[in-house]
């Protein structure tokens, strides 16, 4: 039986030295690298102490999948496959996660919609698995672009949906996401979501810490369900159906077991806090005008702001790190002064735009908007376009050269 | 803070799980009590006198504790089991203090039989046909007590405690977290202390569980 705290300090086989996670993140040297947000994955999986890695590596959104069997070939995981679809690995997923292990996988667009019945049935059996979404098109016409739309079909699955910004962000969340999914009253998957291409493909900066150092083990047996075993396979659980029975308790039953999914939810609120600073970062929310966005448009909107502020127009910025659990105090007090809320998105639908409508007082206020789709990139002017029309000022139309 | 209070029911046709409704769970040290974070002294009295005010104090231990798969879990056991005798010893006459097992977690069809055991799918029925007006869960796992503690909450008046050993529940009126056998037997002792000062509810019309 693992005992997560007895073994801090000691040597995997990798030797790695099983470190406090707070240490490791918080206190550890960091080493300044050069990478793809792909190669930020393998290397924060290197430091994740992962059992089980299973792969479906045939989109081309993100070399993640095939970067992870390299670790394996090193030692660094614990089991390695690859299923023969999307919906096969999540079910196996969930089957080693039955069975104890820390599991790992990457998914993007419509692997992600292939595989999404198993999304609610992880978070209903509460399976801390970590999902990489490297978000692109999941409709017909196929785009490998990035496009963020099956963000908004994960959001009521019951998993935990970060979205990350930046491939430091990726980094730092793959670790400290383990530690508050693995928390015994959260307990869930975590969907760990960023904008394909733009954090995958693109190199960057990252702080890395030591590769010497690796979380501590998953322990199990702190999971508020039993894990499987001999005496206790999952197949107990599943033997008498609630759906085979139509009578009060059972029905009773199942929506109790839904609504303990989203108390865990709620739970994570406290540990999310503490582990990413904030379900939201700030910037300058005294101002009339505040933009606020998840993933690479917090990116683009603080270059849109800086370019304001040359135009005399001061702007805010509410960075929304996790959707799910949804900041929904956060938000409303960060944009309490604002009188314009813009919600810049690389979407059709703008979900994150109603999110926020149904969050905020006068709700008016919030602008759904701009979007791209598609794989287009969104180009810091269009969002001041956005904000300088809406505010009567002179602009200019990107897109036309005009006669 | 949430204005909401995690009291004895009959709550709802489906109450809701606290902690959507706002409530937190303990930080270690802490304890709570209807979803008002306590100090964990204040709550080992507050436990002790819903025990002893109890027509029907029972204990329900699960899994965890029922069986020896490790030397902590044996040693809790013992435990709970000094916990129940001094339940017995400390009550008076009329009061019925049970131990009933949780031993897994299988839906039971058509019932499972309340005498001998209570089932996390139909809490109700071990609770109502026993009279239960007070209750425990000790060693069951987090997830299958919180649905119980919810389906309990909304269909009964049953004080609902949790010993928990991680983090506490909030579906109970009152949670310890990070349960040990020294809390167990510090809850023993309390009830010990408290014998003869808490006057037991034994009229008709408010013993048992509604």
């Amino acid at each position: 039986m693992a005992d997560t705290h007895s073994v801090i300090g000691t040597k995997n086989k990798k030797g790695q030295t099983y470190t406090d996670t707070w240490k490791m993140m918080n206190e550890a040297p960091r080493t300044p690298s050069f990478f793809t947000g792909s190669e930020v994955i393998k290397e924060a999986i290197r430091r994740a102490s992962c059992d089980v890695m299973i792969a479906y590596p045939i989109t081309p959104q993100s070399e993640a999948a095939a970067l992870i069997g390299e670790l394996f070939a090193e030692g660094y995981i614990g089991d390695y496959f690859r299923g023969e679809s999307e919906f096969a690995v999540m079910s196996q997923c969930a089957g080693a996660s039955f069975g104890g292990a820390r599991v790992f996988t990457t998914t993007a667009g419509p692997g992600t919609m292939r595989a999404m019945e198993n999304f609610p049935m992880w978070a209903g059996a509460r399976l801390p698995i970590q999902m990489i979404v490297t978000c692109r098109g999941i409709n017909s016409p196929l785009s490998i672009q990035p496009d963020t739309l099956e963000i908004a079909y994960l959001l009521n699955t019951g998993m935990l949906v970060w979205h990350a910004e930046t491939a430091q962000d990726f980094f730092d969340w793959i670790l400290k996401g383990y530690i508050v999914s693995e928390e015994p009253d959260v307990h869930l998957p975590l969907a760990l979501c960023c904008d394909g291409f733009f954090v995958t493909h693109t190199k960057d900066v990252v702080n890395l810490t030591p590769a010497d150092m690796c979380l501590p083990p998953y322990d199990p047996y702190r999971s508020p369900v039993p894990c499987m075993d001999m005496e206790c396979p999952p197949v107990r659980m599943m033997r008498d159906p609630f759906v085979m029975k139509s009578n009060y308790i059972s029905y009773a039953t199942h929506a109790s077991w839904q609504q303990e999914i989203w108390a865990a939810v709620e739970r994570s609120r406290k540990h999310t806090i503490h582990w990413l600073n904030g379900l939201v970062d700030t910037e300058n929310t005294d101002a009339d005008i505040v933009i606020v966005a998840s993933g690479t448009a917090v990116s683009q909107g603080r270059e849109a702001i800086r370019m304001l502020e040359d135009e005399g127009v001061r702007c805010g910025l509410v960075k929304v790190k996790a959707l799910r659990p949804w900041p929904e105090e956060e938000i409303r007090e960060a944009t309490k002064n604002a009188k314009h809320i813009f919600v810049p998105e690389f979407n059709v639908t703008g979900w994150l735009a109603k999110e926020i409508r149904a969050t905020v007082p006068n709700h008016q206020r919030v602008h759904a908007g701009p979007h791209v789709c598609g794989g287009m990139t969104m180009p810091p002017e269009i969002i001041v376009s956005e904000i300088k029309t809406t505010l009567g000022m002179k602009t200019f139309s990107l897109a036309g050269r005009g006669s | 803070m949430s204005e909401y209070r995690v009291l004895p029911g009959p709550e709802h046709f489906l109450p809701p799980a606290a902690a959507s409704m706002g409530i937190r769970l303990p930080n270690p040290g802490e304890a709570h009590i209807n979803g008002v974070i306590a100090s964990e002294e204040k709550a080992y009295e507050e436990a002790a006198r819903q025990f002893l005010m109890a027509k029907v104090p029972t204990i329900f231990p699960g899994p965890l504790v029922l069986w020896a798969w490790n030397e902590k879990a044996a040693k809790k056991a013992t435990a709970i089991r000094h916990l129940f005798n001094t339940l017995k010893e400390c009550v008076q006459p009329g009061q019925k203090p049970m131990l009933i097992p949780m031993p897994d977690y299988r839906p039971k069809y058509p019932k499972i039989n309340p005498e001998v055991e209570i089932n996390p799918n139909h809490p109700n029925l071990t609770i109502w046909h026993n009279k239960i007006d007070c209750c425990m869960f000790v060693g069951v796992h987090c997830h299958q007590a919180n649905l119980s503690l919810k389906i309990i909450r909304g269909g009964t008046s049953c004080y609902t405690i949790a010993m928990c050993a991680q983090a506490g529940h909030e579906d109970a009126m009152l949670s310890f977290r990070d349960a040990s056998v020294e809390k167990i037997m510090k809850l023993a002792d309390t009830v010990k202390r408290l014998k003869g000062t808490v006057q037991p509810r034994l009229s008709a019309k408010n013993g048992g569980a509604n």
